[in-house]
């Protein structure tokens, strides 16, 4: 029988609104200067060059004003926020290792469900720290890395070095140099060349102190010829002040190579969620963003590909949903700075209850890159009156050789469809929520299976009482 | 009790216009009506109103299924209680398969809960069985909902899941119309097929522009509709003088009837043709 529920979440608690007594080790002050920067450093024991990235990224951070486009970000306040938390002394090796409270939180967001099926695999940052990563065997022997970046750095100081920040340097933006200041966590990935790794590498983050800031950050290097998925999915419990959380993840797709890196946002609704997302791809190589956004207050996103040498391929599908008292900003940046190369955009949002999504996007095509190709699709879907859709497209076309589409669809749930499926026997409710699943399927059929049900089963809980 | 659909003086509007002008029929279980008439005559809007589609205003007028009051149910509940209507343009709805479409609508038709579905496998034995009878290509289950259908598999997918919610009362607007012979003949022997298997629980109302499905379903009763209201009932042989006189036969008969009771308040006929004034 199949039910509603299937990863089994007692519901009642809902939005997992539930929290662990606060167990900290460690805890910094709230508030940013270089001295935090410094503490944080030295922490960490980290080797000198990565302490004078950070202090120049603070200084980069202060320098920067907050975007002047875009949502309204003036009530975050930098003041407000600790730098970095850390829950335990030491890293968990093994599962048994990790301690109970935390093993506890997961499982009651259906973790386990993932987790026993790639518990090897699993990398779980809780409170701005990985307490638990390790790697399957098989991976091990391939050469394939998989650890949390703190560990990354201490373990390979060279490969972390030759390409931290260079992907999102600290001067990109205000938050990309936040992030580079006080980064913690996020994963390292290294695929060797030829290595294809067949199960997704997983990695699960929450966000669970007050007024915690969050920043993560991720580096994946994929060799000629490798292949890497890998999935992140967020959850947070909800607060009520304001929370942020700013990640920056680097990735370097090299000839021949494909990554696709999946996100399933949903951090509680007061979080901020700025986080830069960039990939370089290099000859014949195919980068793939899927990128839903379902929760925060306010999320600004637009995974980015540089395609830099001919015949790279980029893909960003991604998925918005805004209810009552959310922005979401999403969207995407192609750019195709070498002959033959080819990109797709595909963006799916929901507005209701008063809330805003939409796509903010930028398509680039520089002279000489003859032979390229881009489609670019947004679609959006408003379920209320109150409710808004916004959608900003950028071209710059700097080349004639070029196939460049943009389709655009804004609509409502008509009132022909609700009235087919419900001359079927089926409520309103079930009706609107089978349309809306229909509308998000070309992304959420990219999931793996159970990201997939998670998605369907959290829009199934926004839309709760949407419907009269 | 067998289901039994009570049409009494039903009056109905489409923005601004008046569809139907009075319209009364009864169709009760173990019977099959055919609904006969010109197009724009009100077919159907009476279709869709039984269906209750938000798109049409009742005015007046009342419909009793299985002794409730119709027009106060919501359309899902119509369908949960058995109501069924293989729509003339179906919509489609991208993105969602037939399989997922049928499976929660049969599950919400048989009584499940909120949010429970019957299990895959019974369901897929039961869809198996229907494609099958029905000479449907499979596939069609993966499919998104009337999304790329051609004309003759939309028909075919309406009867489809008739087949599979097993209604009480089932309304078949035009379904006939765009199939070619072959096809009306498999469609035809299918609800054939679902009547006879019913044994007297389920009724029928055919509504065709012409005579030729009741070639394969034969109907038991017979109704013509004009401007808004049923002119004239009968037999399978009415069908039969229709296909002989055509819609301007019975027009001129239903216009001499309309000139001579002009303000009375009684019956009148004129060969097939009579007037009931409300």
């Amino acid at each position: 029988m199949a039910v509603a529920n299937p990863l089994g979440i007692d519901l009642d608690q809902y939005k997992w609104g539930f929290r662990d007594p606060e167990q900290y080790v460690f805890k910094a002050r709230k508030g940013l200067d270089r001295q935090v920067v410094e503490e944080i450093s030295y922490l960490k024991g980290e080797p000198e060059w990565m302490r004078a990235f950070r202090l120049h990224s603070l200084e980069v951070f202060l320098r920067k004003p907050l975007p002047t486009w875009g949502p309204d970000l003036s009530a975050l306040n930098f003041d407000d926020i600790y730098y970095y938390v850390k829950p335990t002394e030491r890293q968990g090796r093994s599962w048994d290792e990790v301690p109970e409270y935390i093993k506890r939180t997961f499982d009651r967001l259906g973790i386990p469900e993932a987790e026993r099926k790639y518990l090897a695999g699993v990398g779980a940052q809780y409170e701005s720290e990985v307490v638990y990563h390790s790697l399957r065997e098989e991976w091990e022997k391939q050469g394939v890395i998989f650890l949390d970046m703190d560990s990354g750095l201490r373990e390979h100081p060279d490969i972390v070095r030759e390409y931290f920040g260079t992907v999102v340097p600290p001067e990109d933006n205000k938050f990309a140099a936040l992030n580079s200041a006080v980064w913690s966590g996020g994963s390292f990935v290294y695929v060797p060349e030829g290595v294809h790794v067949t199960i997704p590498l997983q990695a699960y983050f929450r966000i669970n102190a007050q007024n915690m800031g969050q920043f993560e950050r991720t580096l994946i290097i994929a060799e000629p010829g490798s292949y890497v998925h890998y999935v992140e999915g967020c959850t947070a419990p909800v607060y009520t002040t304001d929370s942020l959380h700013s990640a920056v993840v680097e990735i370097i797709v090299k000839e021949g190579a494909r990554v696709r890196y999946t996100t399933i946002q949903n951090w509680s609704k007061n979080v901020y969620n700025l986080v830069t997302k960039r990939a370089v791809a290099y000859r014949d190589a195919t980068m793939e963003w899927v990128d839903g956004n379902l929760g925060s207050k306010i999320t600004m996103k637009y995974p980015s590909v540089y395609m830099l040498e001919p015949g790279a391929k980029a893909e960003i599908l991604s998925v918005a949903f805004a209810g009552e008292g959310q922005h979401q900003d999403p969207g995407g940046k192609v750019v195709h700075a070498a002959p033959y190369t080819q990109s797709s955009v595909v963006s799916k949002s929901i507005s209701k209850s008063g809330g805003r999504a939409g796509y903010r996007g930028l398509v680039k095509v520089y002279a000489g890159a003859k032979g390229s190709k881009c489609a670019v699709r947004c679609d959006a879907l408003i379920l209320d009156e109150r409710s808004r859709s916004d959608t900003y497209p950028t071209m710059e076309i700097d080349e004639t050789d070029v196939e460049v589409t943009h389709e655009a669809t804004v609509s409502k749930v008509s009132d022909e469809q609700l009235f087919y499926l419900m001359s079927r026997g089926i409520d309103q409710n079930e009706a609107m929520n089978m349309i809306v699943r229909g509308f998000i399927e070309p992304i959420s059929r990219e999931l793996p299976m159970e990201y997939s049900v998670e998605l369907n089963r959290l829009i199934a809980l926004e839309m709760e009482g949407s419907v009269g | 009790m067998d289901a039994e659909l009570v049409i009494r003086d039903l009056w109905a509007q489409v923005e601004d216009k008046v569809i139907l002008k009075g319209t009364t029929l009864t169709v009760r279980a173990g019977e099959i009506h055919a609904l006969m008439g010109p197009n724009g005559s009100g077919k159907s809007t009476l279709a869709n109103v039984l269906m209750g589609n938000p798109f049409y205003q009742v005015q007046r007028g009342e419909v009793l299924y299985k002794g409730e009051d119709l027009l106060a149910m919501s359309p899902d509940e119509r369908a949960r209680k058995g109501l069924f209507i293989a729509f003339q343009y179906p919509v489609s709805i991208p993105g969602v398969t037939m399989a997922s479409f049928l499976r929660t609508a049969v599950s919400a038709r048989r009584g499940y809960g909120k949010d429970q579905l019957m299990s895959l496998a019974e369901f897929q034995k039961l869809a198996r069985a229907k494609v099958e009878e029905l000479q449907i290509d499979p596939a069609i289950l993966g499919r998104y909902i009337n999304e790329g259908f051609s004309g003759g598999e939309k028909k075919r997918a309406e009867i489809l899941q008739m087949a599979m919610l097993e209604p009480e009362i089932a309304i078949m607007d035009e379904t006939d119309s765009g199939l070619d012979v072959d096809a009306v003949k498999i469609v035809a022997a299918g609800v054939r097929r679902m009547f006879e298997a019913a044994g007297g629980k389920m009724g029928v109302l055919v509504i065709t522009h012409y005579p030729r499905i009741l070639k394969y379903i034969t109907p038991t009763q017979v109704h013509v509709m004009f401007d808004g209201r049923i002119v004239t009932s009968g037999d399978a042989e009415l069908a039969d003088e229709l296909d002989r006189i055509g819609y301007d036969g019975i027009r001129a008969q239903y216009e001499q009837v309309a000139a001579e009771v002009a303000g009375e308040g009684e019956v009148r006929s004129a060969g097939k043709v009579f007037w009931v004034r409300h």
